[in-house]
């Protein structure tokens, strides 16, 4: 009994976690858009369509705690999660820019920000869904075990 | 500490956060703007800078426009009338970031235009008829062409004043200057060097109160 008390409090510990990388890269997201006034470019916004609702997603899923919100929150992190990849290997033009559909506005490969030579904004992206996604696959692993 | 509260707090500390940093970040951007002006008078003012009202004026107005752009067409009558308001203290000075695609081009013929002393027919005719030319934001240059006669401009002499590469000149220095001083949007102001730091008409008009009132 106490052990099945202690590990559903982990669980909800790992969707809080997941609840929080979301908010936190929903709301630095916006930063860079309202207050640093970079506009986003084509990528982005998909890549904002995907994380934004999992702020509100996992929120639900946390009172009371649902085992669904894996079910739920998994597809949005996953397709994040791949065009993260894809809008990385972009910026690092492993695939030239000419190659991917973003010629009008903001070309994707333009960088706004790069900290420490590597922490670029898509990069910020990729490592928010990857963290979601993990957290995601751990709880599933527990949840079915 | 109970689930809710962890939560709570979570999205308080946040936001506190994201307000703190936003008030950071415009301190360290005026701070920076204000630096740029010190050392660098020029980056507001060029030479080939259209400039409206007395030199010796209380309050230099520096704004970055795009004559395609919806909120600048909107501003310049609200930015004559200012001026109205404060006879001889203000001057207005015009400069570009054609953020739309093609206004280069459109900044181009304003330019052109001020050879034939048309620069203010010029840019209230493109103003005036914007819906129709820059719908959609791609810029409709032949309806242009068909709009500019309306402002007693002579366009076989005005594309002949195309050609002249200076232009080109004037439109990437306006263009490099806008990125100096961090004009990601239009209209962009300046006001004796200081950007208007929440965008609105009020505001504006409060900005320059508070300068002539200095």
């Amino acid at each position: 009994m106490r052990n099945n008390q202690q590990s559903s409090a982990t669980n909800w510990n790992l969707a809080f976690f997941a609840w929080l990388v979301a908010i936190i890269a929903t709301l630095g997201s916006l930063f860079f858009s309202e207050v640093m006034e970079f506009p986003p470019c084509t990528f982005c916004w998909y890549q904002r369509i995907l994380m934004y609702p999992l702020v509100f997603i996992f929120l639900v899923g946390l009172f009371p705690f649902d085992k669904n919100v894996v079910r739920y929150a998994f597809p949005l992190a996953f397709v994040g999660w791949l065009i993260a990849i894809y809008h990385n290997l972009l910026q690092y033009e492993i695939i030239p820019e000419s190659a991917a559909p973003c010629s009008q506005g903001v070309p994707c490969s333009a960088k706004y920000i790069s900290w420490f030579d590597i922490l670029t904004i898509p990069m910020l992206s990729l490592i928010a869904f990857s963290i979601i996604l993990i957290l995601l696959i751990i709880l599933k692993k527990r949840l079915s075990s | 500490m109970n689930k809710q509260k962890v939560i709570l707090f979570s999205i308080i500390g946040l936001a506190l956060l994201f307000v703190l940093g936003s008030y950071l970040y415009k301190g360290s951007q005026s701070e920076k703007i204000d630096e740029i002006s010190k050392s660098n008078n020029e980056v507001f003012i060029r030479e080939h800078s259209t400039i409206v009202g007395p030199e010796d004026a209380k309050v230099t107005l520096v704004e970055f426009f795009d004559p395609a752009c919806e909120a600048c067409r909107a501003f310049y009558p609200l930015v004559k009338k200012i001026m109205q308001e404060n006879p001889g203290q203000i001057r207005h000075v015009f400069r570009y970031a054609p953020f739309h695609p093609d206004s280069d081009y459109i900044v181009k013929i304003l330019e052109a235009a001020k050879k034939q002393d048309k620069y203010f027919e010029a840019l209230e005719v493109l103003f005036h008829h914007q819906n129709k030319w820059a719908s959609h934001h791609k810029p409709n240059i032949k309806m242009v062409w068909r709009i500019l006669p309306s402002a007693g401009i002579d366009t076989e002499k005005l594309q002949e004043d195309l050609k002249d590469p200076k232009l080109e000149a004037i439109v990437l220095q306006d263009i490099a200057d806008a990125k100096t001083l961090g004009v990601r949007k239009t209209p962009g102001f300046f006001v004796n060097g200081k950007p208007l730091q929440k965008f609105g008409y009020e505001e504006l008009k409060a900005m320059i109160k508070s300068e002539i009132d200095k």
